[in-house]
């Protein structure tokens, strides 16, 4: 099969070898939670490696829309995440925009203080946020999960960095022919930030669809939660665990990222790294 | 005169909804808490009480013990998840190794995961029963199952291997990007001169590829000083609290006992760290480069 010059010397052998048992350590845990999410708890407790089909499926179904909002918490969750998604990006292309193309006063000062708080800790903003999202009557509202994330840095300096190589000669013959700043942004400097807007939509995404603390602090009432935070819930200490239908839960909160990723692949990682190979 | 106040308030305009979004969520709060770190919350008002807050910390064992939980993860988990992905980074960067793209894929599936669900599903792969799958695995190849949750040691190290299983493809694709970097002719240089692979490793590989390196680090360390959702699900910060991380502390002293004033001042104390050593890192970057 491989009668070509190659030379399968030790090295090679270990390579591959190092490579596949990674590879399963990387895969194992997903096949595991797909075939315990049809099992019911004592066979998930009982059988270490059961890598069959436990046909619970459907009452671990019946269970997870009994103990939790499924659909509603599945409909919130991409509801922040979408919202978040969008806001980010507008509000990210336009200030990467202006700390890329413009010269005014303040830029380097603003620019400092924001490279500075991207290394600040969630946990020093989330008392008093919690503090003004009560007083806005954000508790429990998807709103107060999306605004207080709503400074996405990360995403200024991507656009910026993704900016600072187109030359300023076009934009100055557009203002030149009379076209208005608004048009300038929308019409030129959008169509160059394309690839790096959908970079920035899927790690946005993927970061708030999997997100945990803020939102579980924010979100009061079932109803209104994120599939993270009803999840998390379903197993509180005390309670009767109903393990198969988490592990459902967590199949199904997978899925939505899972089809992202298969259909689109390179641009997704591509993605994924966004933030922090540009930034 | 109209015309050029319109030009100079441009950037300003563009500029001004990202500010908005900052200075109110992210710099205000950062004062706003600032300032609760030296007082104390009680029945909806605050009252000033000087530096008690930050005594109270580093008098409180349960906050020491935290801070020595985070820390042991932190050295062992960075260290063992950027090895890791460098190995696994320079096999990929390899130009005649098949199947890249499959490998890298696999690799990369468990950032996809949510950090819930993942937590969950670790919290019963390593149960202590004999039936877990870790445990399952471990007595089939003769180690005999291990008591993951009963064991401080044991449970820092679920935190440890979960951590790095969710983080390792990520990295490692941040290391594939400087490695393309490093231009190919100094590796045909150096085995026209008879270097061997470990030598090149050394001599080429690492320093090409050391200020991304040192980039992946601060992500690291950051990310895991910050850990939280892994040991309050997995191990809910047991047993003994021997798993239990500064952030958890803060998470419990904020909302659980409503402690602001505690809360805030750890929180400045965990910026503070998180600040220095992300300078002393850079500082390393650059003095190698």
């Amino acid at each position: 099969m491989m009668a070509d010059k190659r030379r399968w010397n030790a090295g090679t052998v270990v390579e591959y070898a190092f490579l596949i048992i990674m590879c399963i350590i990387c895969v194992v845990p997903f096949v595991w939670t797909f075939f315990s999410a049809t099992q019911n708890s004592t066979q998930i407790w009982q059988t270490g490696m059961a890598f069959h089909f436990g046909g619970n499926l459907r009452q671990n179904y019946q269970d997870l829309l009994q103990y939790t909002h499924l659909w509603k918490n599945m409909w919130n969750s991409a509801v922040i995440a979408i919202v978040y998604t969008v806001l980010v990006c507008i509000v990210d292309a336009m200030a990467g925009y202006a700390f890329a193309k413009f010269v005014f006063k303040g830029r380097e000062a603003i620019f400092f203080l924001c490279m500075t708080a991207l290394f600040i800790p969630a946990s020093v903003t989330m008392i008093p946020l919690y503090i003004m999202m009560s007083g806005m009557k954000l508790v429990d509202s998807a709103w107060g999960v999306i605004l207080p994330a709503g400074a996405g840095i990360f995403g200024v300096f991507f656009m910026r960095q993704s900016l600072m190589d187109y030359p300023d000669e076009l934009l100055e013959s557009a203002r030149m022919d009379g076209a208005s700043e608004l048009r300038i942004f929308l019409q030129i400097v959008l169509p160059v930030l394309k690839p790096s807007i959908a970079a920035l939509s899927i790690l946005s995404f993927v970061q708030r669809w999997g997100d945990y603390l803020w939102p579980m602090i924010v979100l009061r009432t079932n109803e209104n939660q994120t599939m993270p935070v009803t999840l998390a819930l379903m197993i509180t200490p005390g309670t009767a665990i109903k393990y198969g239908a988490v592990l459902l839960g967590a199949c199904i909160s997978l899925a939505p990222i899972l089809i992202l990723f298969l259909v689109l692949q390179k641009n997704f990682i591509d993605g994924m790294m966004a933030g922090a190979l540009k930034g | 005169m109209k015309k050029s106040f319109w030009k100079k308030a441009t950037p300003y305009l563009f500029l001004l909804p990202f500010l908005l979004l900052f200075f109110v969520f992210m710099i205000y709060p950062m004062f706003y808490s600032f300032a609760i770190s030296f007082m104390k919350y009680k029945a909806g008002n605050f009252s000033a009480v000087g530096l008690s807050n930050y005594r109270y910390l580093l008098g409180d064992p349960l906050f020491k013990q935290c801070i020595f939980n985070t820390v042991v993860i932190l050295v062992f988990q960075v260290p063992v998840m950027i090895g890791l992905a460098l190995i696994l980074a320079c096999i990929l960067n390899g130009k005649e190794l098949r199947g890249k793209a499959f490998f890298r894929l696999c690799i990369f599936l468990p950032i996809l995961i949510d950090t819930v669900s993942y937590s969950i599903e670790f919290s019963l792969l390593f149960n202590n029963k004999e039936t877990g799958l870790v445990n399952t695995f471990l007595s089939m190849i003769g180690i005999g199952a291990l008591p993951w949750m009963n064991d401080g040691t044991l449970a820092k190290a679920i935190i440890v291997i979960a951590v790095t299983w969710r983080w390792v493809g990520y990295n490692m694709i941040i290391l594939l990007s400087g490695l393309q970097a490093i231009p190919k002719e100094l590796y045909e240089a150096a085995s026209i001169d008879g270097a061997g692979r470990i030598k090149k490793f050394f001599y080429i590989t690492i320093p090409g590829v050391w200020p991304v390196l040192i980039f992946a680090v601060i992500l690291a360390v950051n990310g895991t000083l910050q850990l939280f959702t892994e040991p309050y699900l997995i191990t809910n910060g047991g047993p003994l609290n021997k798993t239990m991380t500064i952030v958890q502390y803060l998470y419990n002293m904020g909302f659980k006992k409503f402690n602001y004033g505690v809360a805030s001042a750890g929180a400045y104390l965990l910026a503070v760290a998180i600040g220095m050593l992300t300078w002393m890192q850079l500082r390393v970057s650059r003095r190698d480069t």
